[in-house]
């Protein structure tokens, strides 16, 4: 019979050069296989058990999250005497967590505390003088746990999931209703109805995932990207901005890996410039704006800078990039205006927030604070927006959420391929169990509640 | 002066339709088995309403004929009409009602009873249980016969301390003027065991012939009879009608006018009542904004008039219930022959039983039906059945009987009763199961056959056929995976007239009947190879591979749910003792006393980490008993 598979980050948060993703059980293996892409081609079954191999954490749309090495450790000689994986990323928080959230994606479940432990116990693979002190993990871990998400619930969180929940009770007690008391003047739910209920629910539920996403800027950090041609002076303005504000959030020593972001702590927002080794790059190289780095790191920014040289006019590379970051928030550097300014404003308010344009002359010192000033008030003038009361801070909340919503897309494909209501009704409540499982609830007894109060039914 | 009468393996008190299963139950299995009624012309009686089945409990009728109970058949062979619901709503909900001509139902079912072998039957008021060292020993009626046995199954329906409620008037009384069982409560609880007062209720019977049927909209049973039974074959029956009609604002003027005079809101009715089964008054008051309530007429049989009138449940007084009767559409004229009344009964704490239904203390007292706190004809056969299994298998010596929630309906209500106890009388309904998709009607004797042809309750020729059609099944189903059609003219025009997409290259029947517009037998149409099989054959067939993804997802999580289901809870844990549960979780535990894990993480307040404490406690408990073998007897049920 299979076990659950289990996940945990297994290295303190934010602390260690590297962070480790810990899985056990029967899919962990199947997991690694979605997550991991060994660098050198290699089957991962054919990986040789306890060794490690190199390769890229990958993300559900296929895209690089990480370099990281990855090791399979094969039952039964393991701690849990089960299958396990680990995956050993770039320390830090980010990294760490987006690899969690793959793995949670693809069918693990969270390790509950002390879980690992309570396996290598219950397979026998530790002795009986353990025992107790797994106990003592399991309820002093639990305690802190739950009183963490306790406080984490009081408040807007756990109203709007209530609102959300509310939402498809009623749509179950309507089915449910129905189906148990067929012949009762109970008013028939049209599927029509039922849908667009989904649809209500599953709306406020996505915004609610995506508060994790806003969240995330808090916790880990706005991520910005400095972007532009070389020789615009990217380069300074990063040793600049990095000498005032360098936050310390990761040391990786004695690394031979390229450190790939730097934080700053802005009026204390948080920010996390990433791949700042190719701002160094494109900057050396002259004859190469690396076109595809910058894409990269575009994509994975919440905010870009775009330096441009002033003293100059738009060169088509300006223009390349400018094209690139259409969609993102913006705040453009003009660098070098004690050069003189030649460059065209005109063309650069039509496309940007005059506010975001920023004169600037690096070398001089002239013009840092208005772009400091500038990312904060981004950040706290809501233009990049974080919103704080409905923030889902965590991972496993934000996994629960994301599996409701697949439920719901399940039970909204199944109306349209206009399977029956009985089947329908097994994912609507699969997205209540999971969103109960945030907040504690449980669907049974509320579900026939709902019935009798709305209903008048009997014989 | 008492004497000794005789001496049985069991005595069932009871002959209700739980009392008759487990009777049937007991005797079957070879144990010499009395049961007792207070009067027997009431055997199986129907005292409320004159059907069987419907959502849930239809499935319930199934999983007692499957395991070779007498429910279905009895049902069938006394149907008056039939009707299948749900059938638009999907698989895992259609649901079986039947119409059943009450008289017969229970003559029938008096005849199995006699018939049948290791069985006697004794009208008689059963007024004491004597225990030794907490252990049956035998009982008392109120005659003074003394009958020893070796276990008891309680199954007293509502006569415990009956008490008859009409208006202004109540006097101590069983159901349909039958005497109540007004002595046996007192000893119960001397024994130490917990009772509840409930309540339920019925509505008027009138005669047919001062009805105007022509004011009201009939409701005939199907064109096509589905029976309850597995053994039932093709039944050709002439079925009668039920009426609709309904309440009026008049109707409701009435009963608020009267409203002072129900015993319900005067206090004279202290028993808790379902909120599923209201009478009409508690619907009207509940529900004021509601203009009007149906109310269905049915026919309580082939050789009388009488009629029972569905949704006006109540406890008001005879003159009340006359007026509000009569201002109903088609009911101007109408003559009330019984009067509709409430009862309150004693009924025990089902927390007190263990899942086998034996009390957790007394050992050889089973208990089952309306006395554990149910309501319905369906959840007192199924308790019934699982009673007189038990006790016939611990007379045997062996474990215990126990479906569990992933495998019936049954398992789902004990388990519910047992695990979280209840306080209104407990209805069974679909949306109590977790896996319900895999618990369907249809597939009851899929499910269950094989267990109760293992105890020797299913007949070689019901196995016989069991055999047949799970294997006919098999076939088909491989047929259909391995034959393959392509884009030929002839399934060209069958997928244009289905309003079907066009297939690229070839794919099995089996993939194409995935497709919602493809029915199986249309598939005649283009599939020259289709064997002749049985209507119910090709409906397991159907299902089987339209639902194929959801079925296999609730498979997976009845699996997993197994698990924690298969850990057994050693008999002699001290929950009380445990250090890392948290103090609600010891006690709750120590009240219920779980016998295996799935079970205990059904119990209100404990959480899923005293579930992993209490977990890695009892594996403690096991090693340090030296392996596997360890205790195996200690285990309960």
């Amino acid at each position: 019979m299979k076990n659950r598979t289990i996940a945990a980050i297994a290295t303190a948060p934010g602390e260690a050069g590297i962070g480790i993703v810990r899985i056990s059980g029967d899919e962990s293996i199947g997991i690694l296989k979605k997550v991991f892409i060994p660098k050198k081609e290699i089957d991962i079954d054919d990986i040789p058990s306890r060794t490690l191999v190199y390769g890229h954490a990958i993300g559900r749309k296929g895209e690089v999250l990480d370099e990281v090495l990855a090791v399979v450790m094969r039952k039964p000689y393991t701690y849990t005497t089960e299958d396990v994986v680990e995956i050993h990323c770039h320390g830090g928080i980010v990294p760490v967590r987006r690899i969690m959230e793959e793995v949670l994606y693809h069918g693990a479940d969270i390790a509950e505390a002390g879980e690992f432990t309570k396996r290598a116990f219950m397979n026998g693979r530790i002795d009986l003088a353990q025992a107790e002190a797994v106990i003592d993990v399991i309820t002093s871990k639990t305690e802190t746990g739950l009183n963490a998400a306790l406080n984490q619930l009081e408040g807007e969180l756990s109203k709007e999931l209530k609102i959300i929940m509310d939402k498809l009770l009623s749509v179950m007690a309507h089915i449910e209703a129905s189906i148990d008391f067929p012949e009762h003047d109970v008013e028939e739910i049209t599927i029509n109805s039922v849908k667009n209920m989904i649809i209500e629910a599953r709306l406020a539920a996505a915004a609610l995932a995506e508060s994790f996403e806003e969240g995330r800027i808090v916790r880990d950090g706005l991520s910005t990207a400095i972007v532009g041609r070389p020789n615009v002076g990217k380069s300074s303005l990063l040793n600049v901005l990095l000498k005032e504000n360098r936050a310390i959030v990761t040391e990786i020593p004695g690394t031979t890996r390229d450190i790939i972001e730097e934080y700053l702590n802005i009026g204390g927002v948080l920010i996390r410039l990433i791949d700042t080794a190719g701002i160094r790059e494109t900057e050396d190289i002259v004859e190469k704006i690396g076109v595809e780095r910058t894409k990269g790191a575009i994509s994975k920014s919440d905010l870009v800078i775009l330096v441009l040289d002033a003293s100059d006019n738009l060169k088509p590379e300006d223009i390349e990039i400018i094209e690139l970051i259409k969609s993102k928030k913006v705040i453009v550097v003009l660098n070098k205006i004690d050069l003189g300014t030649v460059i065209n404003q005109e063309y650069l308010v039509e496309l940007f927030d005059k506010d975001s344009i920023i004169e600037m002359s690096v070398k001089e010192r002239v013009g840092t604070d208005k772009l400091e000033e500038r990312i904060k008030g981004l950040v706290f003038h809501g233009k990049v927006s974080i919103n704080k009361n409905n923030m889902v801070t965590s991972i496993r909340h934000k996994n629960l959420l994301d599996r409701a919503l697949e439920s719901m897309d399940k039970a909204l494909a199944s109306i349209e391929d206009g399977i029956p209501v009985d089947l329908i009704s097994v994912d609507i409540r699969e997205a209540w169990r999971n969103l109960g499982a945030i907040t504690g609830d449980t669907v049974e007894e509320d579900i026939i509640k709902e019935i009798f109060s709305k209903f008048c039914i009997g014989k | 002066m008492e004497y000794l009468a005789g001496e049985y393996d069991v005595v069932v008190i009871g002959a209700g339709h739980a009392g008759s299963e487990a009777a049937l139950a007991c005797a079957r299995m070879g144990m010499k088995t009395l049961v007792t009624a207070i009067n027997l012309d009431s055997i199986a009686m129907m005292a409320c309403n004159p059907s069987l089945g419907g959502p849930a409990k239809g499935n319930v009728v199934r999983e007692i004929d499957a395991l070779g109970g007498e429910m279905g058949i009895n049902g069938d062979k006394t149907m008056l009409q039939v009707r299948m619901l749900n059938t638009k709503k999907g698989p895992a909900v259609r649901a079986l009602r039947v119409q059943i001509d009450k008289e017969r139902y229970s003559e029938r079912m008096k005849k199995v009873l006699e018939n049948q072998d290791n069985l006697q039957i004794k009208q008689a008021e059963i007024v004491k249980i004597n225990l030794e060292n907490d252990e049956v020993r035998s009982v008392v009626t109120n005659l003074g016969a003394i009958f020893k046995c070796k276990c008891v199954i309680l199954a007293a329906g509502v006569y415990l301390r009956g008490k008859v409620v009409i208006g202004e008037v109540s006097y101590d009384g069983g159901p349909n003027g039958l005497f109540p069982a007004m002595k046996l409560s007192k000893c119960l609880e001397d024994m130490g065991v917990k009772l509840m007062r409930f309540k339920t209720g019925t509505p008027a019977r009138i005669d047919g012939k001062t009805v105007d049927f022509s004011k009201m909209a009939e409701q005939p049973g199907d064109h096509d009879i589905n029976t309850f039974s597995f053994m039932s074959g093709d039944l050709d029956i002439d079925q009668l009608s039920c009426y609709l009609t309904y309440t009026n604002s008049s109707t409701h003027k009435i009963i608020k006018d009267n409203i002072e005079r129900s015993p319900l809101y005067t206090g004279d009715i202290v028993g808790v009542g379902p909120r599923y089964c209201p009478s009409i008054e508690t619907k009207i008051i509940t529900f004021p904004d509601k203009e009007e309530h149906q109310i269905f007429i049915e026919p309580e049989g082939l050789n009388t008039k009488e009629m029972y009138v569905q949704g006006m449940s109540s406890s008001l007084p005879e003159d009340v219930q006359v007026e509000m009767l009569q201002s109903i559409d088609g009911l101007e004229k109408c003559h009330i022959m019984r009067t509709a009344y409430a009862i309150e009964y004693d009924c025990i704490d089902p927390t007190q039983l263990k899942l086998s239904l034996e009390h957790k203390k007394i050992s050889g007292l089973f208990f089952a039906g309306q006395i554990n706190g149910t309501s319905g004809y369906e959840e007192a056969a199924g308790q019934g059945i699982i009673a007189g299994i038990n006790a016939a298998l611990k007379l045997k010596g062996e474990d215990p009987f126990i479906l569990d929630r992933s495998e019936a309906y049954i398992g789902v209500l004990i388990d519910d009763l047992v695990t979280k106890g209840t306080n209104e009388p407990y209805r069974l309904m679909t949306s109590r199961a977790e896996y319900r998709l895999i618990l369907r009607q249809d597939n009851a004797d899929l499910r269950l056959t094989q267990k109760g042809y293992e105890l020797g309750l299913v007949s070689e020729d019901r196995y016989k056929r069991f055999i047949q059609k799970k294997e006919n099944i098999e076939k088909e189903l491989e047929r259909l995976k391995k034959k393959t059609v392509s884009m030929t003219d002839n399934v060209k025009e069958y997928l244009i007239r289905k309003a079907s997409a066009e297939i690229k290259g070839g794919i099995s029947l089996y993939e194409l009947m995935k497709r919602p517009e493809i029915t199986y037998y249309s598939l005649r149409e283009i599939d020259d190879g289709m064997p002749e099989i049985d209507r119910e054959t090709a409906e397991q067939v159907e299902i089987q591979i339209k639902y194929e993804g959801y079925i296999r997802k609730q498979l997976q999580q009845a699996e997993q749910f197994k698990k924690l289901e298969n850990k057994r809870i050693p008999k002699d844990v001290d929950f009380l003792g445990i250090k890392g549960l948290s103090l609600e979780a010891r006690q709750k535990l120590n009240d219920i006393n779980p016998s295996n894990l799935g079970q205990a993480s059904r119990i209100s307040g404990v959480s899923p980490a005293d579930i992993s404490v209490l977990m890695v406690y009892i594996e403690q408990m096991r090693r340090s008993r030296g392996g596997d073998q360890a205790g195996k007897q200690e285990y309960s049920n």
